[in-house]
């Protein structure tokens, strides 16, 4: 019984690690989204990063972070334009591609729906406060 | 009623690893190195700068039950365990490039700010670390 105690807790042991080292590299593979969220989502490129099979890289970004690629990418998108709606002039048009958005459409539904305003209802009623990225995008 | 802030602490896996990254590569030195049997007291400092030290502690007992200290490696390497620094330095360009040659993880590149310049990099657990070169 003892031995099998033994062998349980090594077990338990080798299996943290597993999960801690995979979930070292999926932020790995999120610090790289973050740096290049106006590409286009490039699964292949970050499931490289991350040494999981391009098969591998959505389900387990998934089970790691608690959403998707896709939709962890549209948040910080989302969360970008919003700086620059806030801290700059420039036309939602423009911010809506700068941040990689491909249409006004898809930009002002994904918006509104992480947000619940549209962007410019967002830059009127908020104020520009010249905070950086640290907590951001953490 | 307080005078300063002495020591504070982020959660590291493995202490000699964190040794590596915190004093060789960047360059901190180490403060206390205390084996007091339950843990071993490991704090680094900004070289000159004993004042202000970190704790470089390792999740487990008598603090923590092994389950608890799982989860909170697990949210270390997730980068949501909250530890993070800010550091100082006169070139933010110009560490950044050494640190970079050493293999260090940036996460953003030197970037003007209206307070100075600053770039991030993770330790090799997941946590934060930014440093600033102020303006003058």
């Amino acid at each position: 019984m003892m031995a099998l105690g033994v062998v349980a807790l090594w077990c338990d042991g080798a299996v943290s690690r597993a999960v801690e080292e995979t979930n070292r590299r999926m932020l790995r593979a999120r610090d790289a989204m973050d740096r290049a969220y106006a590409q286009p989502l490039d699964v292949p490129a970050l499931a490289r990063i991350a040494h999981v099979s391009e098969a591998h890289f959505t389900r387990t970004f998934r089970a790691t972070f608690g959403e998707t690629p896709h939709r962890y990418l549209q948040r910080r998108r989302v969360e970008r334009a919003m700086f620059l709606l806030r801290e700059t002039d420039r036309s939602v048009t423009d911010i809506c591609f700068e941040v990689g958005f491909g249409s006004l459409g898809t930009f002002s539904r994904t918006f509104r729906d992480i947000v619940g305003r549209s962007p410019r209802e967002y830059r009127k009623e908020t104020t520009a406060s010249g905070v950086p990225t640290c907590f951001v995008m953490a | 009623m307080f005078n300063a802030i002495t020591h504070s602490q982020i959660y590291v896996l493995d202490q000699d690893e964190a040794l590596d990254f915190y004093v060789g590569k960047l360059g901190l030195e180490v403060a206390a190195d205390i084996d007091m049997g339950f843990m071993r007291w490991l704090a680094v400092s900004v070289p000159g700068h004993p004042e202000r030290q970190i704790l470089l502690e390792k999740p487990g007992a008598p603090a923590m039950s092994e389950e608890t200290a799982q989860q909170v490696r697990d949210l270390v390497t997730k980068g949501a365990m909250g530890g993070w620094l800010i550091l100082t330095t006169e070139d933010c360009r110009g560490t950044y490039e050494k640190l970079l040659a050493k293999g260090v993880e940036f996460t953003e590149e030197p970037t003007e700010r209206p307070y100075g310049i600053d770039c991030g990099l993770r330790d090799p657990f997941g946590n934060r670390i930014r440093f600033t070169q102020p303006k003058a």
